[in-house]
């Protein structure tokens, strides 16, 4: 029996090979690229999953695991004569323990879901990721997903307590455990954000968190971006910790307010901030909240009144990027992060760029962690715009390396940035990843050509 | 003896002895100590705050430098490491801190030192030097080598300098201390506190039942606050208005003076009867019951691994880590970073 005659009889029925079922699986959120994968196989079960990894190892086969296809860094795309493996059917809670305050659940389990089964608990799983209602669990654990909550409360990294991981080369180790603490190196929290790099997660532990008591929401409009900017760097300084502070400019309100009429004022920047906590202590923290929107000189203040108010306003933030889509048939999405302190400069040097390119640039952003969010928009069909619009993205995220930040806040490397990785590693650091990555998949098969840039192999 | 003050002290140390042991503040000593053929390399001398910007919650150190001295700088802003390091008081140094992968009792509120390292450097066993993570409060980019660096005991490297995410202190505290008729009405309003939205920061029980509940906040929230805890707990209660100076006391683990040999313990409320019916010596439970931090003899530690829990020894012992990482991940990463061997693993 060859590859794939062996891999049939591993999971009768489910492994597609005709090009009708390939095609959904030849690309992600970042359309941009396709490669056509030899086979998708649709595992229901973690025995199945190790049996395909030791498969794939034995014949040397490149593997990409996959859940829902919403990463934005081309992080699930397919390795051409590899196979990809469709988690979306592992999608069991295996049990959620209240007492404990935590979940186990299988990677194909959306984000949401885990909190809406711990909601009559009084828990919830805190990272946020804006996909979170596509998104899966194994997706998040491979990129360390963030969401708007992450200065106050961390990444998926800070949420996984324990993994239970299939290695390249097909062995199965538990990592971590259940407790918030454990004892000897923090092994899942590396396999957090290696980007499946090292291995299939086939089971995740998660911690809960309870539900905040009380929540005080606010919008306020601003002449500048700067101002806004301002704003946060006043909230910061006066001791306040929200649990979000969102930013959007012109350009992505009006395509918000095109799209779900969330009431927004028309003007340049607008501030979102989210208090939390319990309801003596948000009530203590609005009144300085509010005394520092009025000296930040904010046009409009807005007070969200109720749980319908306040979904209102999130609703504009949350629907932003795919409202940005309707104003242009192609756009890319960069997450840089830039030190909060450098938000303003960054955003001058991003409205330079976008003149410079010609390319109209829309910018959302969590301005508590400083992870930008500027939108390129382009027109594929016009030759040569994605090139210029590629060029552009890779200036922002040069930028932000430049400004002592990050390529990316929670989007991951991917295939999109691993050409900017030695922008802001030096070859030693690359080095060293690259030795982990072949001491532990010596045939290079758990996600080929993603993360590592090719300079760093020579 | 080396000492390392700069990298290229640490990176010619590495390359010039073939069995090499960090130390810090030697705090920890059974984590510290050379063992026969290691030699150690002192670091506490490769000290000092290289980056601090308040406005940004991030500060960078080098790995040698005390927690006093890192704290005393925090505080002039109004601001703290979240994940409390413990034995401060003593002269426990950042990098023997991680090293060892320890919070303390504040850890409750926002999380513990896995939740606010943001980034590393590192030498690894051949000497080169390495970066893992960023000094900004949100990164995915590359491996993450700082996670990997926490409670690894200095095996897979030199760590050099370290940057973590810190917060803004609150602006006051309380603490209520609440005495239950017994080990079983202590862990039920322990379970019942875990589920509860308090923001609390600190959430200790003290064997065999007494829970210690610290508040921060704004001081009439805290009031309001403390007064709701109060009706919600049965027993015998008391207010400690001035609590810095217990907390501190706490974190530096001065209940287990007196004790040979000390050690921490992953747990879980549910495991609380389990360990208390084992003969360990004085303890207490931090963050709502997820860590036991005990001293005992060599009777308790025997029937620590009887029982097959995980535990670190601090001080006291010759073989401090229970269980080995799994050797098919770790021994991978180790060969990666380690391959000669020359860091000792605990």
């Amino acid at each position: 029996m060859g590859f794939l005659e062996e891999l049939k009889a591993l999971l009768p029925g489910r492994v597609l090979t005709r090009e009708a079922e390939l095609a959904p699986y030849e690309s992600d959120a970042l359309t941009a690229y396709r490669k056509r994968p030899l086979a998708v196989v649709l595992p229901e079960r973690k025995e199945e999953v190790i049996g395909v990894v030791r498969l794939c190892h034995r014949y040397g086969v490149p593997f990409v695991a996959r859940g829902s296809g919403t990463s934005l860094s081309g992080g699930s795309l397919p390795v051409e004569g590899g196979i990809v493996l469709a988690l979306n059917r592992m999608n069991r809670i295996l049990r959620l323990d209240p007492e404990a305050r935590i979940a186990v659940v299988e990677p194909g389990v959306v984000n949401l879901e885990v909190s809406r089964q711990a909601a009559p608990f009084g828990l919830y799983y805190a990272p946020d990721p804006s996909s979170q209602p596509v998104s899966t669990l194994g997706g998040n654990v491979a990129f360390n997903s963030g969401g708007a909550h992450c200065l106050k409360y961390g990444m998926t990294a800070n949420h996984v307590l324990g993994l239970e991981v299939v290695t390249p080369t097909g062995e199965v180790v538990r990592l971590g455990g259940e407790s918030l603490e454990g004892v000897g190196p923090d092994l899942h929290g590396f396999f957090v954000g290696t980007e499946g790099l090292l291995g299939v997660a086939v089971e995740i532990t998660l911690r809960l968190l309870p539900k905040p008591e009380a929540y005080h929401t606010v919008l306020a409009a601003y002449e500048s971006l700067e101002k806004a900017g301002e704003a946060v760097s006043l909230i910061i300084r006066k001791g306040l910790l929200p649990g979000a502070m969102e930013i959007m400019d012109r350009l992505s309100i009006e395509a918000a307010e095109k799209a779900v009429k969330a009431g927004y004022p028309l003007v340049e920047g607008l501030l979102i901030v989210e208090l939390e906590g319990p309801k003596e202590e948000v009530a203590e923290e609005a009144k300085v909240l509010e005394a520092i929107l009025e000296e930040s000189g904010a046009l409009t203040i807005r007070v969200a009144r109720s749980e319908a108010e306040r979904q209102a306003i999130w609703k504009g933030r949350k629907a932003a990027f795919s409202a940005v889509g309707r104003l242009s048939p192609d756009y890319l999405v960069q997450d840089g992060v830039v030190p909060r302190s450098r938000l303003g400069e960054a955003l001058r040097e991003i409205q330079r760029l976008s003149r410079e390119y010609g390319l109209r640039v829309a910018n959302v952003f969590h301005a508590g962690d400083g992870n930008l969010h500027p939108l390129v928009l382009y027109d594929g069909k016009r030759p040569g715009e994605l090139e210029k619009a590629e060029a552009l993205a890779g200036e922002i995220l040069k930028l932000c390396v430049r400004l002592g930040g990050s390529l990316t806040g929670e989007h991951g490397i991917g295939v999109e940035k691993k050409g900017y990785m030695p922008e802001m590693f030096a070859p030693e650091d690359l080095e060293a990843m690259e030795r982990v990555k072949r001491a532990l998949d010596p045939k290079g098969l758990a996600n080929r050509g993603k993360v590592l840039p090719e300079v760093a192999h020579a | 003896m080396p000492e390392a003050r700069r990298l290229a002290e640490v990176v010619e140390a590495v390359r010039a002895y073939p069995r090499l042991r960090p130390k810090g503040g030697g705090t920890k000593p059974a984590l510290s100590t050379p063992r026969e053929g290691e030699v150690p390399l002192e670091l506490g001398g490769l000290s000092g705050i290289l980056e601090y910007h308040p406005e940004e919650f991030v500060l960078t150190a080098l790995a040698g430098t005390p927690i006093a001295e890192v704290e005393e700088a925090l505080k002039a802003h109004g601001q703290y490491l979240p994940f409390h390091p413990p034995l401060k008081g003593r002269g426990a140094t950042l990098g023997g801190t991680v090293a060892a992968g320890l919070s303390g009792p504040l850890r409750h509120r926002y999380g513990g030192l896995r939740d606010f390292l943001l980034g590393v450097r590192f030498v690894d066993g051949e000497g080169r030097v390495v970066r893992g993570g960023g000094k900004v409060v949100k990164n995915a980019a590359g491996f993450p080598f700082h996670r990997l660096m926490v409670g690894a005991l200095g095996s897979l490297g030199v760590l050099v300098e370290l940057s973590f995410k810190v917060f803004p202190f609150p602006p006051s505290t309380k603490t209520l201390r609440v005495r239950l008729p017994g080990l079983e009405a202590a862990l039920e309003a322990l379970r019942r506190l875990r589920l509860l939205p308090l923001d609390l920061l600190a959430l200790d029980l003290v064997p065999p039942a007494t829970l210690e509940i610290r508040l921060g906040g704004f001081p009439q929230s805290v009031k309001a606050r403390l007064e709701r805890l109060q009706a919600l707990l049965e027993g015998e209660k008391e207010v400690l208005e001035e609590d810095e100076a217990h907390w501190e006391a706490v974190r530096d683990l001065r209940f287990l003076e007196g004790s040979p040999i000390w050690a921490k313990i992953p747990a879980k409320p549910q495991r609380i009867p389990q360990l208390e019916a084992l003969p360990l010596g004085p303890r207490r439970y931090l963050d709502g019951g997820e860590v036991l931090f005990a001293g005992m003899d060599g009777e308790g530690l025997l029937a620590l691994r009887q029982a097959g829990l995980p535990h670190l020894v601090l001080k006291g012992a010759q073989d401090p880590l229970f269980p080995p990482p799994p050797e098919a991940f770790f021994a991978k990463v180790k060969e990666a970073l380690d391959p000669s061997g020359r860091f000792p693993l605990g």
